[in-house]
């Protein structure tokens, strides 16, 4: 399907700006560049070191996922979804089984609902943790970034634990979850709970207050709150401008509403603000999940309608019916009635959506997700025009992309 | 002015219908969510409502997404090949509405980027994966594809797979792959995903 010259495909500043100024130049960050989260290409047009322009450049890692997705029955989706915010994980997986169960109208047990809570704000968790680090990495701190990982990595073993992987659990399906919680879960995520939260002081105790951290941070990339709504922009860098919306407290999904928790905001919407407003977010998650673990109600871990969700094994040594249920299940997979649905959660990065079109048969005519990177990358563009070239990095890391996620 | 004859008993209908009465093709409420049918050449017009006024405040633009219904074998809201879908969230009614306009090829979409900034990035998309084209936001280069790429992939008739590869002889063709292992929807024999094999 591609043209027969080849010679289009060298990466060219002239398709990027048609006009340069006269005492300006062009320079070229990324995508191989490490301070760019993945293969992001910021092309930026300088005056000494200020930056004019900046423009985006991205499309390295685009998969065609959605293009794919139409050809999968909708259990086969799942996967799919974690390898786009490969970080967040459960976040998608958690989004995707929304939209779908909007679209069957099917009701999740209270169980299973806690559990997807406990899943998501984990993800929630190790997602900010990378963000800390590899941030305060490229801002010249490199001691955080060794401290963050070792709690990361204890996350990701109760990730093994429950469903025996550790990035990409793909536990969280339409219907509610492929299973229960583990014996001795319950206790190890609780032992995270007491020490994360001293942990997590430390690593706030080496830039908090930190002379260089600030002057790196402070004022740089302001973002008002009328930008920040009018770009799209959402979740941390939302809130971080002063605006308190969260979908967890605005518009409760998977029993959200139960739980006590704050919405960190900040004042100025800078860069320093949304650090500040992260390292509170993964306080306030350490909040939910202590109540989730606590409270976690008895009953299925899954819908008992078969036509969505298998039936228990031991029932299928039986029970002819469940056997034929589970057949026509990992075979055809389920057909949703004929409609559109959007459902949304609040991701570690913003509002994270899928939006999903059937046609009434088991594969999705249009499945799309609304990655909240995506649309905070245009912030980007706003922020670097009159900052220094080193303050990119800043931004780039105080917007908090994933490129997995932006290339779909 | 007559009696208002609404079709949901939504306050952006009754505001859509009393602004610019012309605009608004159907409203529905489906899964809970509002959806306002409208004439595409008045998008901009219509954002521009739901975004300044002071009851509705749609000032959140979340995203804007295509489909393509050229395969679509139900009922339709509206009458074209394409679909364009605006999801625009009101942070004071906490509620979200969805707006779509229908275009069909050759047509074009007047671009929001003059009401929401944020519109810029989602109508380079749709450009790239579908080909629709928005008024005052024209693209040349690529977004997602590479920069030599030619075709629209997310179009319906645009096949999953079996895409032309240069290999080193300098001769061109299909993944070998592809070949000994076709799957549902390749097209490179001429099948399509409409072929009985792949379900639809």
């Amino acid at each position: 399907m591609s043209q027969s010259n080849p010679l289009t495909f060298m990466p060219s500043t002239e398709t990027v700006f048609q006009r340069v100024g006269e005492n300006t130049m062009v320079v070229n960050m990324g995508p191989q560049h490490p301070s760019t989260h993945g293969v992001l290409r910021v092309v930026c047009e300088l005056e000494g070191e200020t930056i004019v322009k900046a423009r985006c450049q991205i499309g390295y890692l685009h998969t065609g996922m959605e293009k794919e997705a139409e050809y999968q029955q909708y259990h086969k989706c799942v996967v799919m979804t974690d390898r786009m915010d490969y970080l967040n994980a459960n976040g998608n997986n958690l989004a995707h089984a929304l939209a779908v169960e909007k679209l069957l109208g099917c009701e999740i047990p209270k169980r299973a609902q806690y559990l997807r809570v406990i899943l998501a704000e984990l993800s929630r968790i190790a997602s900010h943790l990378v963000w800390l680090g590899t941030h305060a990495l490229d801002l010249g701190a490199m001691t955080p970034f060794f401290y963050v990982w070792q709690q990361r990595e204890m996350i990701l073993d109760m990730f093994e634990m429950m469903s025996g992987v550790r990035m990409m659990p793909s536990w969280i399906v339409p219907g509610g979850l492929r299973g229960d919680m583990p014996e001795g879960f319950d206790k190890k995520l609780l032992q995270f709970l007491d020490t994360f939260p001293k942990e997590l002081e430390v690593v706030e105790g080496l830039l908090v207050e930190n002379p260089i951290w600030k002057e790196r941070t402070y004022e740089v990339g302001v973002l008002t709150a009328e930008q920040a709504l009018d770009l799209g922009c959402s979740g941390p860098i939302l809130r971080a401008s002063g605006v308190p919306w969260d979908l967890r407290k605005t518009q409760p999904y998977s029993s959200y509403e139960d739980f006590d928790f704050l919405v960190p905001v900040g004042e100025k919407g800078d860069v320093y603000d949304r650090f500040l407003v992260r390292i509170a977010e993964m306080k306030e998650s350490c909040k939910i999940l202590r109540q989730a673990i606590e409270g976690l109600p008895e009953g299925d871990f899954r819908t008992s309608d078969r036509k969505i969700a298998p039936p228990p094994r031991h029932e299928l040594d039986t029970s002819m019916e469940s056997l034929i249920h589970h057949f026509k299940l990992y075979t055809e997979g389920f057909r949703p009635p004929v409609g559109e649905a959007y459902a949304a959660v609040e991701g570690p990065k913003g509002e994270l959506g899928f939006y999903i079109v059937s046609d009434g048969t088991n594969r999705p005519y249009r499945w799309h997700e609304r990655p909240p990177s995506f649309m905070n990358l245009k912030a980007l563009e706003v922020l670097a025009v009159g900052r220094l070239i080193a303050d990119v990095v800043a931004i780039i890391g105080s917007i908090d992309i994933v490129l997995g996620e932006i290339d779909r | 002015m007559g009696e208002l004859v609404l079709q949901t008993d939504s306050l952006e209908e009754r505001k859509l219908r009393e602004a610019l009465p012309n605009a608004l093709v159907k409203a529905k409420v489906h899964k809970g969510e509002l959806y306002l049918c409208v004439r595409r050449e008045q998008i901009r017009e219509v954002a521009a409502l739901l975004k300044n006024d002071p009851e509705l405040e749609y000032r959140f633009f979340s995203e804007c997404v295509g489909v393509d219904y050229s395969r679509w074998e139900h009922e339709r809201d509206l009458e074209g090949r394409f679909e364009v879908v605006y999801n625009l969230l009101s942070l004071k009614l906490n509620r979200r509405v969805f707006v779509k306009v229908a275009v069909d090829d050759g047509q074009k979409v007047p671009s929001l980027v003059p009401v929401y900034a944020g519109a810029e990035y989602p109508e380079r998309e749709i450009w790239d994966l579908f080909g629709i084209v928005f008024e005052g936001n024209e693209q040349t280069q690529r977004f997602l594809m590479p920069d030599d790429w030619v075709g629209h992939p997310l179009r319906k008739e645009y096949p999953l797979g079996g895409e032309d590869v240069l290999f080193a002889g300098g001769e061109r063709g299909p993944a070998v792959e592809d070949i000994a292992m076709p799957h549902a929807g390749e097209s490179f024999e001429g099948k399509t995903g409409t072929e009985e094999v792949s379900g639809r």
